[in-house]
């Protein structure tokens, strides 16, 4: 198999004690420690006022770590095509959704009823940057960060022009966190472009697997990758913060996985 | 793009189950609707619902997924053979390159619904048996796909809302296209819940009869459920018995940037991603012999979608919405009405838009208010979701 080959030309990371990828790869880099203090997460500036105040916790993430991807990569927003990839979209809309309809009033907020899309974040994406790209987003429950990127890479190669690509969760409130362990808010963006790109911080070749997906060293990070789908792509990262070339395995599904060649 | 054959294709909607019942409402202009009496909802509006989905045994093996949403599929899978056409590929391509991309809008979200109702009043637990990550979770339609046709390549659900269905057409064909996969199961699977029909309604974009799509006194949507599903192969090794196969030419894509749950007013989006699939497939609009339309039915979609394609197509073309037939099945009407232009490509009918009596002056378009037998080679289908998420898929006879 060939594989798909692309470069990566920017990167965004927010998640618990993760504000943003500089401190997230110096923390993957083994220059600074790693402190899982709850994630913060910025109001979306790029939204108009009544869409801000009104914005989730996922909405908030998703807008925040495409920013840092978008502007790590010098890249215009308007131009960019884009995946977004997230296991349960907004879990308190959600919840909140659940609540109402198991009252005997039945009184949905048509706010609450347009947010719950799944492609809600990519929805204020578009609508906050003006960006009328063709836009998809996609599910694949704990295997949902390599579903993206192998939808994202897929797209760069086909279409020879760049995609951002957006991988990120949070987590739902009780009854359902019982059912669906999601630790904090934890996402994941890169900006991949066609391979050749002058800015590139590295190179990725991309092939299907069958080998066992590639877990983290220090114990702390490891327990972070398995906390969040979007996490799963945290190997790649560690690479990418340590200009290090190498290869991952990274988890997909139980019959196939996603093996990662990085040239950095 | 390289036009892709689309060897099977199948769908299940309350017109009927698989092909011939779906041709044979088509040609009788025989809608699905009537009013709501769905589970405990207290609307005054019409559903399309699937008659003995609540019947449909799921296999032992994946009982983890027993719901609704995932019933439906199993119905659908179970139509014209397609399961077993599937298996016949995995035999030709092999079981690990073949992706399964199905798009859903709320997949098993009805049973997290009714468990909510179930809480645990001290501890608000819900009930014993709970499976979030089977029924409720977007990809659990997809994953329980791959599981009932044992396929073993890439799998993702696609969810774009009402748009849902007809990006994975164009997902696989990108990856086919890509080399990663010979062969792709794409479709799309949704059911009635309370939060799409309580959810409309609370925006005020449900009809209260039926829907009427391009009708002066439109006043909405009415509500469906589908499963609908296509094979799309590298090439088709097509039997005399069989049908030929349908071909996808194009698949165009946009957003809208413009609002969360209303189209851009004059169809920008819309536009764009029409005159995509036409420059994909390198095929000229006058080429193209009927449009089936997004035709929600709502005041504003319908206006936004006929300037849309009258600015890409002129208002000769014929063209029609089929959901005051089948409801709009949401996630799932991109492969339905996928499925129908293949019905129109091959049997040379074209359906008509039911409930439009009185025409709306404001929207130009050339539509077909009876069936009208013609043969056509090329046809289009418009899909559109929340959030301005647009899709457009042009099929052919030939490649």
């Amino acid at each position: 198999m060939t594989g798909l080959t692309v470069a990566i030309e920017g990167v965004g990371v927010l998640g618990p004690g993760l504000p943003d990828w500089p401190a997230s790869a110096a923390v993957l880099a083994g220059r600074a420690s790693y402190q899982p203090l709850r994630t913060v997460l910025p109001a979306p500036s790029v939204l108009p006022p009544a869409e801000r105040r009104r914005a989730g916790r996922v909405i908030k993430l998703a807008l925040a770590i495409g920013a840092e991807a978008v502007a790590h990569a010098g890249r215009d927003p308007r131009s960019l095509a884009s995946v977004f990839t997230s296991s349960g979209g907004d879990g308190d809309n959600c919840h909140e959704m659940c609540v109402a309809l198991a009252d005997s009033e039945r009184l949905i907020s048509p706010t609450r009823f347009h947010n719950s899309v799944h492609n809600a974040a990519a929805g204020y994406w578009g609508i906050g940057y003006g960006c009328t790209e063709a836009s998809v987003t996609l599910c694949a429950y704990d295997a949902s960060f390599a579903a993206g990127l192998l939808e994202a890479a897929t797209q760069v190669t086909q279409q020879s022009r760049p995609v951002l690509l957006l991988a990120y969760d949070s987590d739902y409130p009780p009854p359902l966190q019982n059912h669906r362990r999601i630790a904090d808010a934890f996402g994941l963006s890169l900006l991949l472009a066609p391979a050749g790109a002058v800015a590139a911080l590295a190179t990725l070749r991309l092939t299907l697997s069958q080998e066992t997906a590639s877990s983290l060293a220090r114990p702390e990070l490891e327990a972070l990758r398995l906390s969040c789908p979007a996490a799963r792509g945290l190997p790649l990262l560690e690479h990418l913060a340590q200009s290090r070339s190498g290869r991952v395995i990274l988890d997909y599904l139980d019959s196939v996985r996603l093996a990662v060649e990085i040239v950095a | 793009m390289t036009p892709l054959p689309i060897s099977h294709f199948t769908a299940t909607s309350c017109i009927g189950r698989g092909l011939a019942a779906t041709l044979l409402a088509l040609e009788q202009s025989r809608s699905g609707l009537k009013p709501c009496d769905f589970e405990t909802v207290t609307l005054e509006t019409q559903i399309g619902e699937v008659a003995g989905v609540d019947a449909v045994r799921i296999p032992a093996a994946l009982q983890a997924f027993d719901c609704r949403n995932n019933r439906l599929a199993q119905l659908g899978l179970e139509q014209d053979g397609f399961a077993a056409a599937v298996r016949a590929s995995a035999a030709r391509w092999g079981s690990e390159r073949m992706g399964v991309f199905i798009g859903t809008s709320t997949a098993g979200i009805l049973e997290t619904e009714i468990a909510f109702r179930q809480r645990d009043p001290v501890s608000g637990a819900l009930p014993k048996g709970f499976d979030y990550e089977h029924r409720q979770n977007s990809f659990s339609v997809s994953d329980y796909v791959r599981r009932a046709l044992e396929l073993r390549g890439p799998a993702f659900s696609l969810s774009t809302a009402c748009s849902s269905s007809a990006k994975a057409f164009a997902v696989a064909q990108r990856m086919i296209g890509a080399g990663l996969i010979d062969a792709a199961v794409v479709g799309g699977v949704d059911s009635l819940c309370l939060t799409t029909l309580y959810g409309f309604h609370s925006l005020q974009l449900t009809a209260r009869g039926a829907c009427r799509p391009f009708d002066l006194k439109r006043d909405g949507l009415s509500i469906g459920e589908a499963a609908a599903f296509a094979l799309l192969e590298r090439d088709a090794e097509t039997k005399a018995d069989d049908g030929a196969p349908i071909w996808l030419l194009g698949c165009g894509e946009s957003s809208d940037a413009h609002h969360m749950s209303s189209p851009h007013p004059e169809g920008a989006g819309a536009r764009m991603a029409m005159r995509r699939a036409l420059d994909a497939a390198a095929v000229s609009a006058a080429d193209v012999g009927y449009i089936n339309l997004h035709g929600t039915g709502t005041p504003s979609n319908d206006s936004a979608e006929s300037l849309a394609v009258s600015a890409v197509f002129g208002d000769d073309t014929p063209c029609s919405s089929t959901k005051a037939a089948t409801g709009h099945t949401l996630g799932a009407a991109g492969a339905l009405e996928a499925v129908v232009c293949a019905l129109a490509l091959r049997h040379g009918l074209l359906p008509a838009g039911l409930n439009r009596t009185e025409p709306d002056p404001q929207l130009s378009l050339n539509y077909l208010t009876q069936p009208r037998h013609a043969a056509i080679s090329t046809a289009l289908s418009n899909s559109f979701g929340f959030g301005g998420v647009n899709c457009a898929l042009l099929l052919g006879r030939a490649a």
